[in-house]
């Protein structure tokens, strides 16, 4: 697979991004990843449940910007995205509130592709910059048409990250890393996110054909719902998006110390 | 009305990304990519393999119903001062365009080894089609429907109960279309190994926006030539078709889209995306959208639950954008009023969505389509399904 000019260009340590160049430091220092998912605006406390989840051992942070039709997602991470609306978030306040965050950890959101086509490329690059927001995660938007966002978000230093799922065929794994800036979002289960009582078969050889073609930071994520499940994926990941599990704490009324605890106990078994 | 010369090629194969002009593409969680150029790749080899092309009409003849008539509206006609032709997709088995599409579909998920089909469903139509294919081809079947629509549409979550099909209710968002199309997905992303996904419209992520205006092009085809034949080699001065994703309108319009007819496109006015929509990408597409201005999706609201989905095919938006077909609206009272007046003259109880078609041309006899025209309208599905929604809503 030949590199293309761009590809290669943003292969360049110097074009690294914060969140990348955070992830791969901690990784290559032995540290396993741990990149929690909050849904923004899911409570008037969501900021501070922000700062109890980054001082509580994430790596970074993935906010969701909720979206009215969320079809990557399962049922917790539904109900979270429609309260959040129905509390009045808005993707520009989101933003601004995390603009006013200083955690100390880098920030990616994680959105659908309308709320970026519909604030403008460019201006939601811009946007995100603008409030230290280092990288993206639209999981609608695959590869062969990341390429507007792409120019818009490489050209304003925004990090994309980019997935991959079980059924990606292996010579899309190569194209798919290559593109991806921040770390690589291996999906760890044909399915939507939401917790399952074991973990799929599936995540760890996830894992194992990323791993085989890049060496950004693999992170997996959906369906990774508990400490041990964390640890085991971790036996091949450098490490894990846990979103669910975390968010249907806080849909059943946990506040920020519940976040912080759940997310000690993971920072735990990764660490274990 | 005028059509450039140009437009010969319009309705032909869209681009390899999926776009027609700006609109269209796949975009879907990277889960789908690999079912969907799997699709693409088994569609483009069975349309072009005369055996299964025989087969998929064979079937449309011996098992659907096909060819429809189209049916010459005297009473009607009188009326109106114009002269209405009727295609008549009320008669297929299962009593819409519906069956065109699945009958192909199920015919494909066989070839491609599946085993199971999903679907969206609003009105009713798409799902009990969709059962009907599963029960022909032996396919497990599981339809997604709002609780909304579960409760209009009570006799079709029944008729498909009794084809073997289990009935899922929807019940987050707008518990309509636009809510069970995101839960089928949802579907499909954990089980597309096994499972093929009956969209039921032209609209979703490449290939089924195609795929599915090719599976319907069999009313257009037909009406052109039956046209032909009622006008002595002419073709109406009109073709007018409901629009809610946009099949049976894609369907007849490849029919006509090289002559000079003036193509319309009739949405309902509570979900004309068209009309009132915004460029967007949702359920795997780019194209117009009732969206706010942060990007969320409106919900629409119709009393067809077959036009009650905020969004439209692909094409749709492309032949609105060069000026090849029109988009108009109708609303809710007014296709009430048509629904009765074609069965009070015809003896034809339409379905609501159609109906939206005849409203706009009742509203437009005399002014926009002048007195002494012709026309066609797609009477894409029979009235029984809405007959106990319309009784309430005519107390
Ligand atoms: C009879 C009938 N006509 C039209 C439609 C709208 O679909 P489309 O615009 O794809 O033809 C439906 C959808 O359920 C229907 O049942």
């Amino acid at each position: 697979m030949s590199q293309s000019l761009s590809g290669a260009t943003h292969e360049t340590p110097a074009a690294l991004g914060a969140l990348e160049a955070t992830l791969r430091a901690a990784r290559d220092a032995g540290r396993k990843l741990l990149v929690p998912y909050v849904t923004g605006g899911l409570s008037s406390e969501w900021c501070d449940v922000v700062r109890a989840v980054a001082a509580a051992g994430a790596d970074a942070l993935e906010v969701g910007i909720p979206f009215s039709d969320p079809i990557m997602d399962g049922p917790t991470i539904q109900a979270a995205s429609a309260r959040a609306l129905a509390e009045g978030a808005t993707p520009a306040r989101i933003v601004a509130e995390l603009g006013d965050l200083d955690v100390g950890i880098p920030l990616a959101v994680m959105t659908y592709y309308n709320i970026v086509f519909r604030t403008g490329h460019r201006r939601f690059a811009h946007r995100l910059i603008e409030a230290g927001v280092s990288g993206a995660i639209l999981p609608d938007l695959p590869l062969d048409e990341v390429g507007e966002w792409a120019r818009a978000a490489d050209d304003a230093g925004v990090e994309t990250v980019m997935l991959a799922a079980p059924t990606t065929a292996d010579d899309q794994l190569e194209p798919i890393c290559r593109r991806a800036h921040g770390f690589v979002y291996g999906v760890g289960l044909l399915g939507v996110t939401g917790e399952r009582d074991e973990l799929a078969v599936s995540a760890r050889r996830m894992a194992q054909r990323l791993k085989a073609v890049t060496d950004k930071p693999v992170l997996i994520g959906v369906g990774v719902s508990n400490p041990e499940q964390a640890r085991e994926v971790c036996a091949e990941a450098d490490g894990v998006v846990v979103g669910s599990a975390l968010v249907r704490r806080l849909l059943d009324g946990g506040g920020p110390e519940e976040a912080a605890s759940f997310v000690g106990e993971l920072r735990a078994g990764i660490d274990g | 009305m005028a059509v450039p010369a140009s437009f010969g090629a319009t309705m032909g194969e869209p681009s390899p990304t999926g776009r027609f002009g700006e609109f269209g593409g796949r975009f879907v969680p990277e889960s789908l990519i690999a079912a969907c150029k799997e699709l693409e790749g088994a569609f483009r080899s069975a349309w072009g393999d005369p055996g299964f092309r025989g087969e998929y009409a064979r079937l449309l003849r011996d098992y659907a119903g096909r060819p429809t008539p189209v049916t010459e509206c005297r009473r009607l006609s009188d009326r109106l001062g114009v002269r209405v032709l009727l295609k008549r997709e009320d008669l297929t088995h299962t009593g819409s365009h519906k069956i065109n599409n699945v009958v192909g579909q199920g015919l494909l998920a066989r070839t491609m080894g599946k085993r199971r089909l999903v679907a969206e469903t609003g009105a009713g139509q798409h799902g009990v089609a969709t059962a009907t294919a599963a029960a022909l081809f032996g396919l497990e079947c599981v339809i997604y429907m709002g609780t909304v629509d579960v409760r209009r549409q009570e006799l079709n979550v029944f008729r498909m109960n009794l084809l073997g099909a289990e009935v899922r209710a929807v019940d987050s968002g707008s518990r309509t279309l636009k809510d069970a199309i995101n839960e089928a997905m949802r579907d499909w992303v954990a089980t597309v190994e096994t499972t093929h996904y009956c969209l039921g419209s032209v609209m979703g992520p490449h290939p089924y926006p195609w795929m599915v205006r090719e599976l319907q092009r069999v009313i257009g085809d037909e009406a052109r030539s039956q046209c032909r034949e009622v006008l002595d080699g002419a073709d109406p001065d009109v073709v007018l078709a409901c629009v809610g994703g946009g099949s049976n309108a894609a369907g007849t319009f490849a029919g006509f889209v090289d002559t000079r007819v003036d193509l319309v496109g009739v949405e309902a006015a509570g979900g004309a995306a068209i009309g009132r929509g915004v460029p967007g990408v949702v359920h795997g597409m780019r194209s117009q959208l009732l969206q706010d201005e942060d990007g969320q999706v409106v919900e629409a609201h119709s009393i067809s639950a077959g036009l009650d989905y905020p969004g439209v095919g692909p094409e749709h938006a492309y032949l609105a954008e060069v000026g090849r077909a029109r988009y108009v609206e109708a609303g809710d009272q007014e296709v009430l009023d048509a629904l009765r007046l074609l069965s009070e003259t015809e003896g034809i109880i339409p379905a609501l969505e159609p109906a939206h078609a005849l409203a706009y041309l009742i509203r437009a006899a005399g002014g926009e389509i002048p007195t002494g025209s012709t026309v066609l309208v797609t009477l894409s599905g029979r009235g029984d399904k809405d007959a106990a929604e319309v009784m309430e809503l005519l107390r």
